[in-house]
């Protein structure tokens, strides 16, 4: 080459491991969807922290205010404890706001670069969406089971088909709202924004939803509201889940787990699940759309 | 296919505006398999729009670019599959190691499995990060960091890698032995290597340089042949009275001086002869004088009509007067 610049020494590379990078095909997005969801789980499980501060909320709920107002609704729960009656609301805040937080590391990735190097690999945007909503539900579920652990601190009895449905319930809902998440954070550029937003879209999710009192009978605006918050197709099957596993009197049953209903229609639980599910599945689809369009 | 075609960069009249902003105005050139190409200019020239388009992150408002003789907007997977890439920002993550990483990596680019692990040894070695495969990224230094980008860049083997500045900001040594990796891939791999910088010195170890002043190619050659075509010394001199010696150069001497760095700068063929005469005829008088052999500096002011650091400080400054424009606009 040229004669002016001292060219440096050539190092010494050993043997030389050469890679042909394959086309595109469907085993190709399967590796990339789950390295995409073994990060998730790398980084939840280096983050102890934020499982602790996570958890912290919903057992603030629980145990504090659950505690707390059992002085005053002893007569209304029918002998209930009103933390039994939180509960699966409580478990619902625990996955949704880990949920979010999984979701929201898309931002942090975007701030610190790390995005730009998924986004030029040669897989479909689609496989690295749906690797982090998988993450994301997988890291939240393992939430649901740290909350599931306090189940005999609030009278729930361990029995192996209510848990299982429990944690299917809560797969579901992870999924949905990482979706959701992850839906949101294509548009957010900055982590502060993301975390305001979030408080935003969480806290009045959770207040609707049911977790904290029953459905029926309420005042017709709060209904109105509280039948489009989709976290109630989340928190009402797992609250009738964990009902039918208490032994309670009948009239303790209808005053606390009455059931959703459409114009005077009960909602079985299947169609509340699949409520939930269509509604992940349409959020996954805006959010690969997002992703795909935004070159 | 691919293999091939002796040219690993074919770009044609690439354009990019950004709405009125002409960011690329037709740039063409070609980068033949294993050269190591250096891509030369102050900031805001257009070298990261078009190192972008090259690596499919921008789509071109104009003309063609192919890689490997893959269309850039017509076949990006195709591209994207024959490129790596180290940008100017890090784009590790710090939460994991480095050696999952470089793992992430490669699952994300399909690399077999059989010959994950040993290429991912050969690329830690070669930038001397084997011991500290197993430690989080979080804990690495900048240089560190670096280097660890571009034996990622380099798991799937690449045709051609896309370094981005890949020395900015780092100490002699850690710049000297990226350097030493770059030309070691050269030689094993036949790597073509597509860089753009903006160290001069390092413009050097180039094969070729391309200078990139205001969206286009303004020269494109060997730095020696750059070099000899500037053919001349470049004298600096500063005077009690610049603009008195500008214009007595120009009248005395017929040689067209321009301000540079403080100094009166003048590119005369034989500089240590011109000096006494300057003394004796100038007729204003000279606090210390300085010549040079032709550089890449020296280059670079000859097509673009500033130094390097010129051209950067001329840009910020301009913002400057743009800030204090709008402002003054206001108080109006």
């Amino acid at each position: 080459m040229n004669a002016v610049a001292e060219a440096p020494e050539v190092a010494q590379v050993p043997e030389v491991a050469r890679v042909r990078v394959p086309d595109r095909s469907w085993r190709n997005e399967a590796r990339a969807i789950k390295v995409v969801w073994h990060r998730e789980l790398i980084r939840f499980s280096k983050d102890r922290m934020r499982v602790a501060t996570t958890l912290l909320q919903p057992l603030l709920f629980l145990f504090v205010l659950g505690s707390g107002l059992q002085n005053l609704s002893g007569a209304a729960t029918h002998g209930v404890d009103l933390k039994t009656f939180m509960f699966p609301g409580i478990l619902s805040l625990a996955v949704m706001s880990t949920a979010m937080f999984s979701a929201g590391s898309i931002v942090w990735d975007r701030e610190f670069g790390f995005l730009r190097e998924m986004m030029v690999a040669p897989v479909r945007r689609s496989s690295i969406v749906i690797g982090k909503c998988i993450g994301g539900a997988t890291v939240a579920s393992f939430q649901a089971i740290a909350v599931l652990c306090l189940a005999w601190a609030v009278h729930i009895p361990y029995d192996p088909l209510l848990i299982l449905g429990l944690l299917a319930m809560m797969l579901l809902l992870a999924f949905t709202i990482t979706a959701f998440g992850v839906m949101v954070a294509a548009r957010i550029k900055q982590m502060q924004s993301f975390f305001g937003v979030m408080q935003m879209i969480v806290m009045p999710m959770f207040f609707l939803s049911g977790a904290l009192f029953p459905v029926s009978g309420l005042p017709g605006w709060l209904a109105v509201l509280n039948r489009i918050d989709p976290l109630t197709y989340a928190v009402d099957p797992t609250r009738r889940v964990v009902f039918s596993h208490l032994d309670v009197s009948e009239a303790a049953r209808r005053t606390l787990d009455p059931g959703v209903t459409w114009w005077g229609w009960h909602l079985p639980v299947m169609f509340e699940v699949a409520v939930v599910f269509v509604l992940g599945i349409v959020m996954l689809g805006v959010a690969i759309w997002e992703f795909s369009a935004n070159d | 296919m691919a293999d091939a075609t002796p040219v690993a960069i074919d770009v044609d009249e690439l354009k990019k505006s950004f709405g009125d902003v002409d960011a690329v105005r037709g740039v063409s050139f070609d980068v033949p398999t294993g050269e190591v190409f250096g891509f030369l200019g102050p900031n805001g020239a257009g070298k990261s729009t078009t190192i972008n388009m090259l690596c499919t992150l921008v789509t071109p408002t104009g003309g063609t670019a192919r890689i490997a003789g893959h269309d850039v907007v017509l076949e990006r997977d195709a591209v994207r599959r024959q490129i790596g890439l180290v940008f100017q920002d890090p784009t590790l993550d710090g939460y994991l190691t480095a050696a999952q990483n470089l793992r992430m990596h490669a699952e994300l680019y399909g690399v077999e499995r059989s010959v994950l692990a040993p290429r991912m040894r050969q690329m830690l070695e070669m930038v001397d990060l084997w011991d500290r495969r197993d430690a989080q990224v979080l804990t690495f230094s900048g240089g560190m960091r670096r280097r660890l980008e571009i034996a990622r860049g380099l798991m799937h083997s690449p045709r051609v890698l896309f370094l981005d500045e890949p020395t900015i900001g780092l100490d002699p040594q850690t710049r000297n032995s990226i350097w030493t990796y770059i030309r070691a891939l050269q030689e094993t791999e036949q790597t073509t290597i597509f860089m753009t910088t903006h160290y001069m010195d390092e413009a050097e170890f180039c094969d070729r340089i391309a200078i990139m002043d205001r969206g286009e190619v303004v020269a494109l050659d060997t730095p020696t042949a750059l070099k000899a075509s500037v053919g001349a010394d470049r004298v600096m001199i500063r005077t009690g009275d610049d603009a008195a010696a500008i214009e007595t150069l120009a009248e005395r001497f017929g040689i067209e001086a321009t301000m540079a760095e403080g100094a009166v700068t003048l590119f005369v063929p034989a500089g240590q002869e011109f000096v006494p005469r300057l003394f004796a005829e100038l007729g204003v008088s000279i606090t210390s004088v300085q010549v040079s052999r032709p550089t890449l500096d020296d280059v670079f002011m000859n097509y673009t009509g500033s130094t390097i650091h010129d051209a950067e400080a001329d840009t910020s400054s301009d913002q400057g007067k743009i800030r204090a424009r709008a402002m003054a606009g206001v108080r109006r």
